[in-house]
């Protein structure tokens, strides 16, 4: 009854649609990539993808967009972790500081500004990858 | 000692990734620059911690039906298939290489989201 968001082909020609599905798989060879070289940074690559090549609401996109990351990471980490990057001696405490930190960071975002997040985000992964750079 | 250290560097990389901007993108730097783990060993436990974080999120999201499934393989196969590719090419190269890419990564990503934001801005 619900018709796909990815595949609604009513206002588009067979030709349009095969672009697309190829503009798609294209995005996702590319959100694989990035996700598996760097370890990180594959939902902020699906989300416009998701956007714009296949259309999908706002909403939508970020939601689908853990959905493409999961097994990705999932993939991902079985490689990492084959080739020995597993540190077994800090993944304890990371983990369970992470968890605490997430489900605390996802109560938070409903309470503060998006905008003003969005812009100390940024500034600090900048300072950040310039740190890194040099 | 080094215990909660690991467990504060978790937390507040959880913290920035659970407010929903770019997961876990600073909880690698994060470990790097200030607990001084290697590169892979901090981008491999990034793609672990994101496997609870996000069935939690994604169980939520399932049940609000906010997630769109058909025609999804036609990205999820390609993105399965170099996301192998990528992960052996990282794991084969040097940290400290790796790092750098990581770090230019990360201003890119700024970039981008601060440009995507100022047009959105502008938009409205």
């Amino acid at each position: 009854m619900e018709q796909s968001n990815i595949l609604k082909f009513q206002e588009e020609s067979r030709g349009e649609k095969q672009k697309r599905l190829f503009l798609l798989m294209l995005g996702g060879a590319f959100i694989g990539f990035v996700n598996g070289f760097f370890g990180a940074g594959g939902g902020m690559l699906a989300v416009p993808v998701l956007c714009f090549i296949a259309k999908l609401p706002e909403k939508l996109a970020h939601a689908t967009a853990i959905s493409v990351i999961l097994p990705l990471s999932i993939v991902s980490s079985v490689v990492y972790i084959k080739n020995g990057a597993l540190d077994l001696n800090i993944f304890p405490p990371v983990l369970i500081g992470t968890l605490i930190g997430g489900i605390l960071g996802a109560a938070l975002l409903i309470k503060l500004n998006n905008k003003i997040l969005a812009s100390i985000f940024y500034i600090a992964m900048f300072a950040a990858g310039l740190r890194l750079i040099f | 000692m080094d215990y909660v250290l690991f467990l504060l560097g978790g937390f507040f990389g959880g913290i920035l990734g659970g407010m929903g901007m770019g997961g876990g993108t600073l909880l690698i730097p994060i470990l790097t620059v200030f607990l001084k783990v290697p590169q892979h060993v901090a981008q491999c436990l990034n793609l672990i911690v994101f496997v609870p974080m996000s069935l939690f999120a994604l169980f939520l999201h399932f049940k609000n039906r906010l997630i769109e499934t058909k025609g999804l393989l036609f990205l999820l196969v390609p993105a399965v298939v170099f996301a192998v590719l990528s992960s052996f090419i990282a794991v084969g190269s040097p940290p400290e290489i790796l790092q750098k890419l990581f770090g230019g990564f990360l201003v890119l990503l700024a970039v981008f989201g601060i440009a995507n934001s100022f047009l959105r801005a502008k938009a409205k």
